[in-house]
């Protein structure tokens, strides 16, 4: 059964069943406890419990499922440097967590929408390896036909609404798809993630004003990975408590890095904006990456700092090791996963390489009916 | 039927007719609506449909688009088309720009509407004229009514169109009083977007114009009738998409184009319409393309400059 829903989330890629996976089976459905390394931190509410309940398939799904974001940005960072990626590339590696944690939390009809730090969340949310890297690379099996690109990621089926440009401007759009739940009586929520750069952005209080006038169930979470492209948070905010700053909306500081964490908040987020209307997460990440490609990272920020957060919070080696201690799979089995997932990111551009690129006549059409 | 009135019947049917129409805006609800459009509208709906919004452009009508990414109807009142620049990064950006880039997978069946350029001594920030603004944008409608039939016709279209419409109303229409047909009386009417309607035919000078300006020219029309010269006058009713092919089936009938708008100079819409005769219907004209504008300076606001600054 774990092997099953393990190959689902490769979509598109049929591998051969290995043997090491066969233990997993068994272990399938014992439930298991996770703690989580750090309190959360509360704004205007109690915080949850810090005992997240989970099961080794989960756990299991989390290694693989990250590793594969991990192996998917990093290769896309050769593409760029080929020149195969035109334009913006802006990396997730580093806050995989966030995407991992929020995913296993909710259902595909609850609703996200982020910037432009898409890829990730556009993978959790159900996209493909070969729709990823058509669509950076500008061809027609691209999630958007080659004509969106790297910050232009949509899947609407699973209630992902892009991949936007415009620093802050999903926040309000989010806030609107909550309108949007509220009124159709969905039992949704909407998650609208924004980075510490856009958080002090007007149209972000102007939206919270009205959600919460409103009762939207809207969820603002804040990936805070502590820069706002080249500025650290302390140089672009007088409060950096991101959590707090919805002042009369309640809040919560998770560890981004642990994806348990971000799982129970991201749980105890819905069922509070389903009650009471928008709460904000702010979640405390990092990115190994520069801002985008044309940034190297390393002008405003230390390499020790970068290789101290890859060292000490590194959310896949946190998996990794509560993987180990709990005893579902070998160091071995581990490290052949992680080849698998080479060769599944390796054949995913290969196939995309020799993918066309979109025909003119699809080009023109701007509107639904033509 | 007062413009006003038609408005406030297109809204009310096409709210009536699909519960995902809703009304977002300041004084759009309890208010009864700052120029009295959306009168009755919550009385008879309820707050569930209309909601009036604090005085936030940017927060609301992103809102009002990403309730349109989700499926809803929103139907978007700017107090005046000058407030919609706190919020034009969501017409633009998010509404405008988003079925192209997700390749048809988000459509933004929201209108933004209100009323656009000079009203009477409202001064230079509130008197600017954005159809050339917008019209320029592509994967947004642009239109502009002038009559009641118009107002009703349109706007009824522009609710059931499943892209973002820019529908620029003009506040000093909105008490004028017009004829209106048994037909365009009936719940189910809707003009075309992207047709002309040529108002007044002619045969020795062709006159394009929108909105408010579209009375001017017909009176107009009739003073040249006096000097023997029978003038076209084409109402544009759409902005964008332009009916470029009325425009150049009459000028290449009368060989000389006057084009009119209240807006400023440089880069308007007659500069549009210009260049779109010239392209194509080149050989055809006797006479250089005439452009009547407003003035290319703030609106003033003491009463005869801003005469002097409009088209009269």
């Amino acid at each position: 059964m774990a092997l099953l829903r393990l190959s689902s989330r490769c979509t598109g890629i049929s591998r051969p069943l290995s043997a090491a996976f066969s233990r997993f089976i068994s272990t399938d459905t014992t439930p298991i406890t996770i703690e989580t390394s750090l309190p959360f931190t509360a704004h205007l509410c109690d915080p949850p419990s810090r005992s997240v309940e989970s099961s080794s398939q989960e756990l299991l799904t989390f290694f693989r499922t990250m590793a594969l974001m991990r192996r998917m940005e990093i290769a896309a960072d050769s593409l760029y440097k080929a020149k195969l990626i035109r334009g913006f590339c802006h990396l997730y590696d580093g806050q995989e967590a966030v995407a991992i944690g929020m995913e296993a939390a909710i259902t595909k009809k609850d609703a996200i929408i982020t910037a432009y730090r898409d890829h990730c969340i556009f993978l959790g949310r159900g996209g493909s390896l070969h729709e990823v890297f058509s669509e950076l690379m500008g061809r027609e099996d691209g999630c958007s036909k080659g004509k969106g690109g790297s910050m232009h990621f949509y899947k609407k089926e699973s209630s992902f609404y892009g991949g936007h440009g415009i620093v802050g401007a999903q926040v309000p759009l989010g806030c609107g798809i909550a309108f949007a739940q509220k009124y159709t009586k969905d039992e949704a929520v909407t998650f609208a993630l924004y980075g510490d750069g856009a958080a002090n952005q007007g149209q972000l209080f102007e939206a919270l004003n009205i959600s919460a006038l409103w009762d939207l169930p809207a969820i603002l979470v804040c990936e805070n990975n502590h820069y706002g492209m080249g500025t650290a948070e302390w140089r672009a905010a007088k409060s950096p408590s991101y959590y707090k700053r919805g002042d009369y909306v309640p809040g919560l500081k998770v560890d981004g890095m642990d994806a348990f964490a971000v799982k129970q908040a991201c749980k105890f987020a819905k069922e509070h904006a389903l009650k009471n209307g928008p709460i904000i997460l702010e979640m405390d990440t990092y990115r190994y990456h520069g801002h985008s490609m044309s940034d190297p990272g390393s002008t405003y920020r230390t390499r020790d700092e970068i290789s101290g957060v890859r060292q000490e919070r590194d959310p896949i080696e946190r998996i990794k090791k509560l993987v180990l201690s709990h005893d579902l799979a070998t160091e071995k089995e581990l490290k052949d996963m992680e080849k698998e997932i080479r060769k599944e990111v390796d054949d995913a551009i290969a196939k995309a390489k020799v993918n066309i690129t979109v025909i003119l006549l699809l080009a023109y059409s701007t509107f639904t009916n033509g | 039927m007062t413009v006003r009135d038609a408005l406030n019947s297109a809204i009310d049917e096409e709210m009536s007719a699909d519960p995902k129409v809703f009304v977002m805006g300041e004084e759009v609800g309890q208010y009864q609506g700052a120029y009295k459009i959306t009168k009755g509208l919550l009385e008879k709906y309820g707050p569930e449909r209309v909601y009036d919004t604090p005085i936030t452009e940017a927060g609301f009508t992103g809102i009002g688009v990403g309730a349109a990414y989700a499926g809803l109807k929103p139907v978007v009142e700017f107090m005046t088309f000058n407030f919609s620049m706190q919020a034009i990064d969501h017409i633009i950006n998010s509404a405008a720009k988003s079925n192209y880039m997700s390749a048809g997978q988000i459509n933004v069946p929201i209108v933004f509407r209100g009323p656009n350029g000079a009203a009477a001594g409202v001064g230079a920030q509130h008197s600017q004229c954005y159809a050339a603004w917008y019209a320029s944008v592509p994967g947004l409608k642009v239109l502009a009514p002038y009559s009641a039939e118009d107002a009703r016709g349109l706007l009824k279209a522009a609710i059931r169109d499943p892209d973002p419409v820019v529908f620029l109303e003009n506040e000093l229409l909105y008490g004028e009083s017009f004829p209106i047909s048994e037909e365009a009386l009936d719940s189910s009417f809707c003009l075309p977007i992207g047709k002309a309607k040529i108002e007044r035919e002619g045969k020795d000078v062709t006159i394009t114009t929108f909105s408010k300006m579209v009375g001017f020219a017909l009176k107009a029309a009739e003073k040249l009738a006096e000097e023997g010269i029978s003038a076209e006058v084409i109402n544009l009713r759409s902005i964008r998409p332009l009916d470029r092919a009325t425009i150049n089936a009459s000028v290449r009938k009368t060989s000389r184009l006057v084009t009119v708008e209240e807006g400023f100079p440089q880069h308007g819409v007659c500069a549009e319409i210009c260049a779109s005769v010239v392209e194509e219907s080149f050989s055809y004209l006797d006479a250089p393309v005439e452009r009547i504008a407003g003035a290319d300076v703030p609106m003033p606001y003491a009463a005869n400059l801003e005469r002097l600054a409009l088209p009269q």
